[in-house]
């Protein structure tokens, strides 16, 4: 859940994979080499990598795959299968909503859509200030809460009205400002 | 802490630590020390139970108390409704929805002058009165903890804790007083079954592992709670890992393994923090890795994360996930027993399953098979939820029915709406409507009436639940999660989904119903796993119950629970508009009208239900039906 996104604009140039910044890549090498085996872990590397990147753009995926010696076919089969990963990138504060069905069936889908609409971005979008993102996920057990928001790893519970969605964002709004 | 080389030595640290929860074991009204626990799971740590836990122990700290008194976390104690929780020792006090800055009030007045904080105590309906023991909470009256047994009771993060708790004892009598085909009779004998919701025998699934002939075997433990609403699993690993591993490594002795593997949710990190630390603590201790109590088996785990798959929960799925893959199903046979991991015999058992395991060890197959039904043994752990007053965690003995669980256990509906449905099984189940609610709960009774145990999600619903909507929630979650190998699975969930939606807009025709029901016995036909073939249950149960519900939306363009908002109609009542204009400014489609000082009126074809108007309205003269 956690997001890092890439701070570090340095080149990588090694393995012919461009725009990467040498910093992550080297973390990542890092990981790698110190696997006791590399067969059968690709999600682990992959879950390595989306927590250094923050998401894993097609760049990072055929980083991946040249030093997991898997072909990119392979890798992106396994990026686009499991909902985890993400292609796309997330805003600085990225927002989930819970869609369990404990939370759904306490109005979950209407503090989703306020969110939208205050935003003005639909689920899986950035804000434009690149501030916030939107994700539907499936259940944080929290189920006692509901409905539940996250806002990175801070939850926040039984999160009803406009105005509580309001609330939240302003907070972090505030934050920026000062 | 120092390595335990024998089942003797074991025992004697049993014995040296069991002081440490001597508090927890005793009751005295007028004690001289206390024992603090503050609920530190995923839903009261949202509520900062954490920080609470520092505030106890710095105003503890300040009034010079810190050597008698301790304040620390514990798992789920269940009541996540009223969280967070915070139990006192030895006097048994019961606190609920306590904040962090309650602690100095706890200390200083309940610590130091021996007067419970009233406020913070319940208030039980059943009596009308602030109660303040546990026991005294009718939410508890019905419940009997085996898989939760720890949970609330010792400090997750602490081996010396489980260790005191007869921790490790039951793994120390397999190793020492029982052979391999001893335990698996011993479990097959306690009749324990699958609390994935397969509901297969677990000493019958152990055995035929046993059997194979290999040189690696793996036991893995299913820790992938997929069912959205469901977090039993979660809450055994958060609050009692340990026990969790003391049982892969019994099944580990039992089946031939000598590695054990944890598939779960990357969506639990607290979880996954809890059980690295007891992985940890358990080497340490010698617990786990080469000639474990010096009987010469060698037992070591690893955990794999999941990446939000919900197939990922079938096991041949989740295999194919830990090596790497993309999880799709195979086909079996062949069964994991045989070949599972890196095509060696596999055992796979879900986190509630191997939770009952060390008490079944150390109290015998007799007194676990006392517990239950005919059938179904033991005892289950349902995650209550919806529109009930108690959301919680409940465990109770097969065989309770489904009415002691939501009205004397959950406390019936929230705010005196009428009960309409139980859903459990998740995605895979049913809703069951009110007149099964006499039904004893176990595998069987509830696979009669529709729906199925699953693996123990339990969603209240209302009156004020539309349950075509609830089908159509079911469908998306198994649309999106289709992996999308059955054709029937991957392009069937989505025309059903389809007509689901052109239902709930008031769009659908009366041949739906019975194309909604030759797709489902297609998928439930063709489909090659678990996922595909349950995925129109939620579907079929409803139109089963609720057909007059689907009825009501397609011939008269209604949702009977007014929880379709294309299918609501606002009106202004003439009798309560003042004509204040407030409504027509807010409207953000222009479908008001009308001149101050006189009724307004809704424009229905250009109204977009918004329900702005309703918000805005300061005498509730709009309304909608």
């Amino acid at each position: 859940m956690q997001v890092i996104p890439s701070q570090n604009s340095e080149q990588c140039c090694g393995g012919g994979v461009t725009g990467l910044s040498a910093r992550l890549c080297g973390e990542l090498d890092t990981f790698i080499d110190r696997l006791p085996q590399k067969e059968g872990q690709l999600v682990s590397v992959l879950h390595k990598a989306q927590s250094l990147f923050g998401y894993l753009p097609r760049e990072v995926q055929e980083f991946v795959a040249q030093r997991m010696g898997e072909s990119r076919a392979a890798v992106y089969g396994v990026v686009s299968f499991y909902s985890f990963f993400t292609m796309e990138p997330k805003g600085k504060h990225p927002i989930s909503v819970c869609m369990g069905t404990a939370c759904f069936v306490k109005g979950a889908g209407e503090a989703l859509e306020a969110l939208q609409k205050e935003l003005g971005v639909r689920v899986g979008e950035v804000s434009a200030d690149g501030l916030f993102s939107i994700d539907a996920l499936r259940c944080v057990g929290a189920c006692g809460l509901a409905p539940v928001v996250m806002v990175g790893e801070k939850v926040y519970g039984k999160i009803t009205t406009a105005n509580q969605v309001k609330e939240i964002l302003t907070e972090y709004k505030n934050k920026e400002v000062h | 802490m120092k390595r335990i080389g024998s089942f003797e030595e074991l025992k004697a640290r049993h014995e040296r630590l069991a002081p440490l929860l001597a508090l927890r074991n005793t009751e005295e009204n007028d004690p001289q020390t206390r024992d603090i626990l503050v609920c530190g799971g995923t839903g009261c740590q949202a509520s900062e139970s954490e920080q609470l836990v520092k505030n106890l122990n710095s105003v503890l700290r300040e009034h010079g108390l810190e050597r008698e008194v301790r304040a620390q976390i514990t798992g789920c104690f269940g009541f996540c409704e009223k969280g967070p929780i915070v139990k006192v020792h030895p006097d048994n006090v019961f606190y609920v929805e306590v904040k962090a800055d309650d602690a100095r009030e706890i200390i200083e007045r309940h610590v130091l002058e021996g007067a419970p904080v009233e406020r913070l105590l319940f208030e039980e309906p059943s009596v009308n009165a602030r109660v303040q023991r546990q026991s005294d909470i009718s939410f508890y009256g019905k419940q009997m903890r085996i898989a939760l047994r720890n949970c609330g009771f010792i400090n997750p993060e602490s081996i010396e804790e489980y260790l005191a708790n007869q921790g490790y004892q039951a793994l120390g009598t397999a190793l020492t007083d029982m052979t391999p085909e001893e335990v698996c009779l011993l479990i097959k004998e306690s009749g324990l079954r699958g609390r994935g919701g397969g509901g297969f025998p677990t000493g019958v699934k152990w055995d035929i592992a046993r059997a194979q002939a290999a040189d690696q075997k793996y036991i893995i433990c299913n820790a992938d709670e997929g069912d959205p609403g469901a977090f039993m699993d979660r809450a055994i690993m958060e609050g009692d890992p340990h026990s969790v591993i003391e049982a892969m490594a019994i099944g580990g002795y039992a089946i031939g393994a000598s590695k054990g593997l944890v598939y779960i949710r990357a969506e639990y990190p607290l979880a996954i923090q809890r059980l690295e630390t007891a992985l940890e603590q358990a080497r340490n201790c010698g617990l786990l890795g080469a000639n474990i109590l010096g009987r010469g088996f060698g037992f070591d785990i690893e955990i794999k994360l999941g990446a939000g798959a919900f197939v990922c929960g079938e096991e041949t799925a989740l295999i194919r996930s830990m090596e790497g893959k993309r999880g799709e199903p195979t086909t079996k046979p062949p069964f994991p027993a045989e070949k599972g991991y890196w095509g060696k015999p596999s055992n796979v058992n879900n986190v509630e399953t191997l939770a009952n395991i060390p008490s079944i060890v150390l109290r015998g197959a007799g007194w676990y098979r006392g517990i239950g039904t005919e059938k179904s043994k033991g005892t289950k752990v349902f995650a209550l939820a919806g529109k009930i007053s108690n959301v919680g965690l409940v465990e109770v003995p097969l065989g309770t029915t489904l009415r002691e669980i939501i009205y004397d256990i959950g406390g019936g509906i929230r705010n005196g709406r009428r009960f309409k449905a139980v859903q459990t099984g998740g995605p895979s189940g049913g809703c069951i409507p009110a007149r099964f609610l006499d039904t004893p709960i176990d595998f069987e009774s509830l696979s009669a009436i529709g729906s199925m145990m699953g693996s123990g999600g339990m969603i209240v619903l209302s009156e004020d639940d539309c349950m075509v909507n609830l089908a159509k929630f079911y469908l998306e979650f198994t649309m999106d999660e289709s992996c999308g190998k059955c054709t029937s699975c991957r392009v069937g969930s989505k025309r059903m989904h389809e007509i689901l939606e052109r239902i709930t807009q008031g769009k659908g025709v009366p041949e739906d119903m019975a194309t909604l029901r030759t797709l489902a016995a297609t998928i439930k036909d063709t489909a090659l796993c678990g996922l595909g073939q349950t995925a129109p249950n939620p579907v079929l149960s409803t139109l089963e119950y609720f057909e007059d519900e689907y009825m009501a939306h397609v011939n008269e363009g209604r949702c009977p629970a007014g929880a379709c908002t294309s299918l609501l109609q606002y009106s202004i009542a003439a009798d309560r508009c003042v004509g204040c204009s407030l409504c027509a400014r807010a409207c953000p489609s222009g479908a008001i009208s009308g001149t101050p000082k006189s009724l307004f009126r809704i424009d229905a074809d250009v109204c977009t239900k918004c329900g702005e108007c309703v918000d805005k309205c300061k005498f509730a003269a709009i309304a909608s039906a």
